[in-house]
Protein backbone atom coordinates (compact mmCIF):
# COMPACT_ATOMS: atom_id res chain seq x y z
CA UNK A 1 0.00 0.00 0.00
CA UNK A 2 2.97 2.49 -0.86
CA UNK A 3 0.48 4.36 -3.01
CA UNK A 4 -1.37 5.17 -0.13
CA UNK A 5 1.19 6.53 1.94
CA UNK A 6 2.28 8.57 -0.80
CA UNK A 7 -1.10 10.26 -0.44
CA UNK A 8 -0.86 10.27 3.21
CA UNK A 9 2.12 11.83 3.59
CA UNK A 10 0.64 15.29 1.42
CA UNK A 11 -2.14 15.00 4.13
CA UNK A 12 -0.01 15.26 7.41
CA UNK A 13 0.99 19.28 9.12
CA UNK A 14 4.58 18.69 9.05
CA UNK A 15 5.58 21.73 11.84
CA UNK A 16 3.92 19.92 14.66
CA UNK A 17 6.36 19.35 17.96
CA UNK A 18 6.96 15.92 19.00
CA UNK A 19 4.82 14.89 22.16
CA UNK A 20 3.97 12.02 23.98
CA UNK A 21 1.62 10.61 26.66
CA UNK A 22 2.62 12.14 29.96
CA UNK A 23 3.78 15.64 28.44
CA UNK A 24 1.77 18.90 29.33
CA UNK A 25 0.79 20.84 26.21
CA UNK A 26 -0.70 23.91 25.64
CA UNK A 27 -3.17 23.47 22.19
CA UNK A 28 -3.91 26.87 20.20
CA UNK A 29 -7.64 26.04 18.64
CA UNK A 30 -9.21 28.51 16.21
CA UNK A 31 -12.74 28.83 17.07
CA UNK A 32 -15.15 30.38 14.82
CA UNK A 33 -17.40 32.56 16.87
CA UNK A 34 -19.96 33.91 13.51
CA UNK A 35 -17.72 35.78 11.01
CA UNK A 36 -14.75 36.22 13.63
CA UNK A 37 -12.06 34.08 14.34
CA UNK A 38 -9.76 33.79 17.53
CA UNK A 39 -8.05 31.55 18.49
CA UNK A 40 -8.91 29.53 22.32
CA UNK A 41 -6.21 28.11 24.40
CA UNK A 42 -6.33 24.41 25.99
CA UNK A 43 -3.83 23.31 28.54
CA UNK A 44 -3.41 19.69 30.22
CA UNK A 45 -1.83 16.71 29.66
CA UNK A 46 -1.86 14.21 26.69
CA UNK A 47 -3.10 11.19 27.79
CA UNK A 48 -3.57 9.18 24.80
CA UNK A 49 -2.04 9.27 20.83
CA UNK A 50 -3.96 7.13 18.38
CA UNK A 51 -4.25 6.18 14.77
CA UNK A 52 -1.40 7.34 11.66
CA UNK A 53 -1.19 9.61 9.05
CA UNK A 54 -3.75 12.28 8.49
CA UNK A 55 -6.52 10.04 10.48
CA UNK A 56 -4.35 10.84 13.88
CA UNK A 57 -5.57 11.92 16.83
CA UNK A 58 -4.49 12.91 20.36
CA UNK A 59 -6.49 12.94 23.63
CA UNK A 60 -6.00 16.01 26.39
CA UNK A 61 -7.05 16.02 30.40
CA UNK A 62 -7.06 18.67 32.13
CA UNK A 63 -8.61 19.60 35.45
CA UNK A 64 -11.53 22.49 35.35
CA UNK A 65 -12.49 23.02 38.99
CA UNK A 66 -12.68 19.79 40.57
CA UNK A 67 -13.67 18.38 37.03
CA UNK A 68 -12.13 16.25 34.42
CA UNK A 69 -12.38 17.53 31.24
CA UNK A 70 -11.02 15.66 28.40
CA UNK A 71 -10.54 16.68 24.58
CA UNK A 72 -9.75 14.84 21.39
CA UNK A 73 -7.94 16.91 18.87
CA UNK A 74 -7.51 15.33 14.98
CA UNK A 75 -3.64 16.16 14.87
CA UNK A 76 -3.67 17.46 11.39
CA UNK A 77 -7.28 19.43 11.98
CA UNK A 78 -6.84 22.47 9.95
CA UNK A 79 -8.16 24.72 13.09
CA UNK A 80 -5.35 24.17 15.36
CA UNK A 81 -2.92 26.93 14.87
CA UNK A 82 0.12 25.88 17.45
CA UNK A 83 0.88 23.00 20.06
CA UNK A 84 3.55 24.60 22.65
CA UNK A 85 4.96 21.44 24.94
CA UNK A 86 5.44 23.05 28.13
CA UNK A 87 6.34 19.68 30.57
CA UNK A 88 7.66 16.33 29.06
CA UNK A 89 6.20 13.59 32.18
CA UNK A 90 7.77 10.47 32.28
CA UNK A 91 5.26 7.69 32.25
CA UNK A 92 5.49 4.08 31.69
CA UNK A 93 2.26 3.21 29.15
CA UNK A 94 1.38 4.95 26.24
CA UNK A 95 -2.28 5.17 27.64
CA UNK A 96 -2.77 7.27 30.30
CA UNK A 97 -6.62 6.84 31.56
CA UNK A 98 -5.62 5.65 34.81
CA UNK A 99 -5.54 9.44 35.53
CA UNK A 100 -9.05 9.59 35.40
CA UNK A 101 -9.18 7.32 38.93
CA UNK A 102 -6.56 9.84 40.45
CA UNK A 103 -7.20 13.48 42.05
CA UNK A 104 -5.15 15.86 43.34
CA UNK A 105 -1.45 14.63 44.13
CA UNK A 106 -1.83 11.46 43.44
CA UNK A 107 -2.49 12.54 39.39
CA UNK A 108 0.69 14.12 39.22
CA UNK A 109 3.45 13.04 36.80
CA UNK A 110 6.71 13.27 37.14
CA UNK A 111 9.07 15.29 34.80
CA UNK A 112 10.85 13.67 32.34
CA UNK A 113 14.92 14.81 32.40
CA UNK A 114 16.01 15.61 28.33
CA UNK A 115 19.24 16.13 28.11
CA UNK A 116 18.66 16.48 24.50
CA UNK A 117 14.86 17.31 23.51
CA UNK A 118 13.86 14.62 21.00
CA UNK A 119 13.51 16.11 16.99
CA UNK B 1 -20.21 10.62 -20.26
CA UNK B 2 -16.59 11.91 -19.73
CA UNK B 3 -14.42 9.51 -18.43
CA UNK B 4 -11.35 7.51 -17.34
CA UNK B 5 -10.23 3.69 -15.77
CA UNK B 6 -9.05 3.68 -12.37
CA UNK B 7 -7.43 1.40 -9.94
CA UNK B 8 -8.51 1.07 -6.46
CA UNK B 9 -6.21 1.88 -3.92
CA UNK B 10 -7.59 2.49 -0.61
CA UNK B 11 -9.20 4.81 2.10
CA UNK B 12 -7.71 7.78 3.96
CA UNK B 13 -9.47 10.81 5.24
CA UNK B 14 -8.83 14.85 4.17
CA UNK B 15 -10.03 17.80 6.01
CA UNK B 16 -11.69 20.06 4.01
CA UNK B 17 -12.20 24.18 3.55
CA UNK B 18 -14.15 24.51 6.52
CA UNK B 19 -12.31 21.84 8.82
CA UNK B 20 -14.26 18.79 8.33
CA UNK B 21 -12.52 15.62 7.94
CA UNK B 22 -14.00 13.96 4.95
CA UNK B 23 -13.77 9.97 4.31
CA UNK B 24 -12.26 10.01 0.85
CA UNK B 25 -11.34 6.75 -1.60
CA UNK B 26 -7.56 6.89 -2.70
CA UNK B 27 -7.87 5.71 -7.19
CA UNK B 28 -4.82 5.66 -9.13
CA UNK B 29 -5.52 6.81 -12.56
CA UNK B 30 -3.26 6.57 -14.93
CA UNK B 31 -3.15 8.09 -18.26
CA UNK B 32 -5.17 6.20 -21.31
CA UNK B 33 -4.70 5.80 -24.38
CA UNK B 34 -7.30 6.50 -27.37
CA UNK B 35 -7.39 2.89 -28.61
CA UNK B 36 -10.40 3.98 -31.25
CA UNK B 37 -13.31 6.63 -31.40
CA UNK B 38 -16.73 5.66 -32.24
CA UNK B 39 -18.91 7.54 -35.11
CA UNK B 40 -22.30 7.74 -35.77
CA UNK B 41 -22.13 7.57 -38.89
CA UNK B 42 -19.94 4.15 -38.79
CA UNK B 43 -20.56 2.82 -35.80
CA UNK B 44 -24.46 3.70 -35.06
CA UNK B 45 -23.45 5.59 -31.71
CA UNK B 46 -20.55 8.28 -30.38
CA UNK B 47 -18.14 6.72 -27.67
CA UNK B 48 -14.48 6.74 -26.99
CA UNK B 49 -12.32 3.91 -26.20
CA UNK B 50 -9.63 3.67 -24.07
CA UNK B 51 -7.30 1.07 -22.40
CA UNK B 52 -4.99 1.61 -19.56
CA UNK B 53 -2.89 -0.52 -16.81
CA UNK B 54 0.50 -1.95 -18.32
CA UNK B 55 0.10 -6.13 -18.83
CA UNK B 56 2.48 -8.41 -19.91
CA UNK B 57 2.03 -8.88 -24.03
CA UNK B 58 1.83 -12.75 -23.56
CA UNK B 59 -1.05 -12.29 -20.77
CA UNK B 60 -3.35 -10.55 -23.24
CA UNK B 61 -5.13 -12.38 -26.16
CA UNK B 62 -3.87 -11.47 -29.71
CA UNK B 63 -7.08 -10.31 -30.71
CA UNK B 64 -7.03 -7.70 -28.44
CA UNK B 65 -3.20 -7.31 -28.55
CA UNK B 66 -4.03 -6.31 -32.73
CA UNK B 67 -6.87 -3.77 -31.67
CA UNK B 68 -4.35 -1.85 -29.71
CA UNK B 69 -1.35 -2.16 -31.94
CA UNK B 70 -3.72 -0.32 -34.45
CA UNK B 71 -3.74 2.71 -32.03
CA UNK B 72 0.14 2.54 -31.82
CA UNK B 73 0.24 1.12 -28.39
CA UNK B 74 0.27 -2.56 -26.96
CA UNK B 75 0.25 -4.38 -23.07
CA UNK B 76 -2.41 -2.73 -21.86
CA UNK B 77 -4.82 -4.82 -19.43
CA UNK B 78 -8.31 -2.99 -19.71
CA UNK B 79 -10.30 -0.90 -22.65
CA UNK B 80 -13.34 0.63 -22.17
CA UNK B 81 -15.97 2.66 -23.67
CA UNK B 82 -17.43 6.06 -22.35
CA UNK B 83 -19.97 6.72 -24.83
CA UNK B 84 -21.05 10.13 -26.08
CA UNK B 85 -17.70 11.78 -25.09
CA UNK B 86 -15.87 13.17 -28.29
CA UNK B 87 -12.50 15.56 -26.96
CA UNK B 88 -12.40 17.70 -29.94
CA UNK B 89 -8.63 17.35 -31.46
CA UNK B 90 -7.40 14.02 -30.17
CA UNK B 91 -7.23 10.78 -32.94
CA UNK B 92 -6.44 7.53 -31.66
CA UNK B 93 -3.05 6.68 -30.34
CA UNK B 94 -3.48 9.88 -28.38
CA UNK B 95 -3.25 10.14 -24.17
CA UNK B 96 -5.78 11.23 -21.88
CA UNK B 97 -4.35 12.63 -18.30
CA UNK B 98 -6.75 12.95 -14.99
CA UNK B 99 -6.38 16.56 -15.49
CA UNK B 100 -8.00 16.45 -19.12
CA UNK B 101 -11.02 14.58 -17.78
CA UNK B 102 -11.51 15.97 -13.92
CA UNK B 103 -10.82 19.09 -12.04
CA UNK B 104 -11.31 19.09 -8.09
CA UNK B 105 -14.85 19.23 -7.08
CA UNK B 106 -16.38 17.78 -10.15
CA UNK B 107 -19.34 15.30 -9.41
CA UNK B 108 -18.43 11.82 -10.47
CA UNK B 109 -20.20 8.75 -10.23
CA UNK B 110 -18.04 5.51 -9.84
CA UNK B 111 -18.90 1.59 -11.11
CA UNK B 112 -17.04 -1.05 -10.40
CA UNK B 113 -17.23 -4.98 -9.22
CA UNK B 114 -18.75 -5.14 -5.77
CA UNK B 115 -16.82 -7.72 -3.43
CA UNK B 116 -17.68 -11.64 -3.84
CA UNK B 117 -19.63 -12.80 -0.67
CA UNK B 118 -20.40 -15.89 -2.09
CA UNK B 119 -23.64 -17.89 -1.59
CA UNK B 120 -24.89 -15.32 1.11
CA UNK B 121 -27.51 -16.00 3.78
CA UNK B 122 -30.77 -13.08 4.20
CA UNK B 123 -29.31 -11.74 6.80
CA UNK B 124 -26.09 -10.69 5.37
CA UNK B 125 -27.63 -9.98 1.50
CA UNK B 126 -31.35 -8.43 2.60
CA UNK B 127 -30.64 -7.16 6.28
CA UNK B 128 -32.69 -9.55 7.82
CA UNK B 129 -32.28 -9.43 11.61
CA UNK B 130 -32.59 -13.62 12.16
CA UNK B 131 -35.59 -15.28 14.14
CA UNK B 132 -36.48 -14.99 17.69
CA UNK B 133 -34.47 -15.35 20.46
CA UNK B 134 -30.53 -17.32 20.95
CA UNK B 135 -31.70 -18.91 24.40
CA UNK B 136 -34.95 -20.13 26.15
CA UNK B 137 -34.12 -23.35 24.96
CA UNK B 138 -34.31 -22.51 20.93
CA UNK B 139 -31.72 -23.60 18.76
CA UNK B 140 -30.44 -23.71 15.02
CA UNK B 141 -32.75 -20.61 14.05
CA UNK B 142 -30.40 -17.74 14.77
CA UNK B 143 -30.11 -16.79 11.22
CA UNK B 144 -32.73 -18.11 9.97
CA UNK B 145 -35.19 -16.25 7.49
CA UNK B 146 -38.64 -16.96 8.62
CA UNK B 147 -41.74 -17.67 7.36
CA UNK B 148 -41.68 -17.49 3.24
CA UNK B 149 -45.45 -17.79 2.94
CA UNK B 150 -48.52 -18.50 3.66
CA UNK B 151 -49.35 -22.65 3.43
CA UNK B 152 -52.83 -23.11 2.39
CA UNK B 153 -53.38 -19.47 1.15
CA UNK B 154 -51.47 -18.42 -1.45
CA UNK B 155 -50.02 -22.33 -1.19
CA UNK B 156 -47.04 -20.99 -3.29
CA UNK B 157 -44.06 -18.88 -2.68
CA UNK B 158 -44.10 -15.49 -4.34
CA UNK B 159 -41.93 -14.76 -7.23
CA UNK B 160 -38.57 -12.26 -5.62
CA UNK B 161 -38.79 -13.49 -2.31
CA UNK B 162 -35.84 -12.31 -0.63
CA UNK B 163 -34.03 -15.43 0.22
CA UNK B 164 -30.18 -16.85 0.62
CA UNK B 165 -28.26 -16.51 -2.63
CA UNK B 166 -25.15 -15.54 -3.96
CA UNK B 167 -24.51 -11.82 -2.94
CA UNK B 168 -21.34 -9.31 -4.16
CA UNK B 169 -19.50 -9.57 -7.54
CA UNK B 170 -21.83 -7.82 -9.94
CA UNK B 171 -21.93 -4.39 -11.21
CA UNK B 172 -22.55 -1.59 -8.85
CA UNK B 173 -22.61 1.97 -9.54
CA UNK B 174 -22.25 4.56 -6.69
CA UNK B 175 -23.25 7.85 -7.84
CA UNK B 176 -22.74 11.32 -7.09
CA UNK B 177 -18.92 11.70 -5.20
CA UNK B 178 -17.32 14.32 -5.86
CA UNK B 179 -13.78 14.86 -6.85
CA UNK B 180 -11.49 16.03 -3.43
CA UNK B 181 -7.83 15.97 -4.38
CA UNK B 182 -5.81 15.12 -7.44
CA UNK B 183 -2.02 14.08 -7.52
CA UNK B 184 -1.18 14.27 -11.17
CA UNK B 185 2.50 13.30 -10.50
CA UNK B 186 1.28 10.60 -9.31
CA UNK B 187 -1.87 9.99 -11.19
CA UNK B 188 -4.01 9.73 -8.03
CA UNK B 189 -7.03 11.00 -7.41
CA UNK B 190 -9.28 11.29 -4.46
CA UNK B 191 -12.49 10.64 -4.24
CA UNK B 192 -15.35 11.54 -1.70
CA UNK B 193 -17.17 8.70 -0.12
CA UNK B 194 -16.29 4.74 -0.68
CA UNK B 195 -16.22 2.72 -4.25
CA UNK B 196 -17.69 -0.50 -4.98
CA UNK B 197 -14.67 -3.77 -5.09
CA UNK B 198 -11.98 -4.43 -3.12
CA UNK B 199 -8.37 -2.94 -3.20
CA UNK B 200 -6.94 -3.36 -6.66
CA UNK B 201 -10.12 -3.79 -8.42
CA UNK B 202 -10.75 -1.33 -11.66
CA UNK B 203 -13.35 1.11 -11.89
CA UNK B 204 -15.01 3.75 -13.90
CA UNK B 205 -14.62 6.87 -13.30
CA UNK B 206 -17.44 8.98 -14.93
CA UNK B 207 -17.54 12.67 -15.07
CA UNK B 208 -21.17 14.00 -14.75
CA UNK B 209 -19.99 17.81 -14.13
CA UNK B 210 -18.53 18.35 -17.24
CA UNK B 211 -20.37 19.10 -20.19
CA UNK B 212 -21.73 16.07 -22.71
Amino acid sequence: MDKLKLVEQTLVTDDIPDFTAGDTVNVHYRVREGEKERIQQYEGVVISERGSGPNKTFTVRKMSGSVGVERIFPLNSPFIAQIDVKRRGKVRRSKLFYLRELRGKAARIQERETQNPKK
Amino acid sequence: MRGLIGKKIGMTSVFDEIGRSIPVTVVEVPAAVITQIKTEEKDGYNAIQVSSFERKEKNISKAVNGHLAKAGTSGKAIVKEFRDYAPEGLVEGDELTIEDVFSVGDIVDVAGTSKGRGFAGVIKRHNFSGVGDATHGQHNRLRAPGSIGGASDPSRVFKGMKMAGQYGNERVKVKNLSIAKILPESSLVLVTGSIPGPKGSYVELLNKSAEA
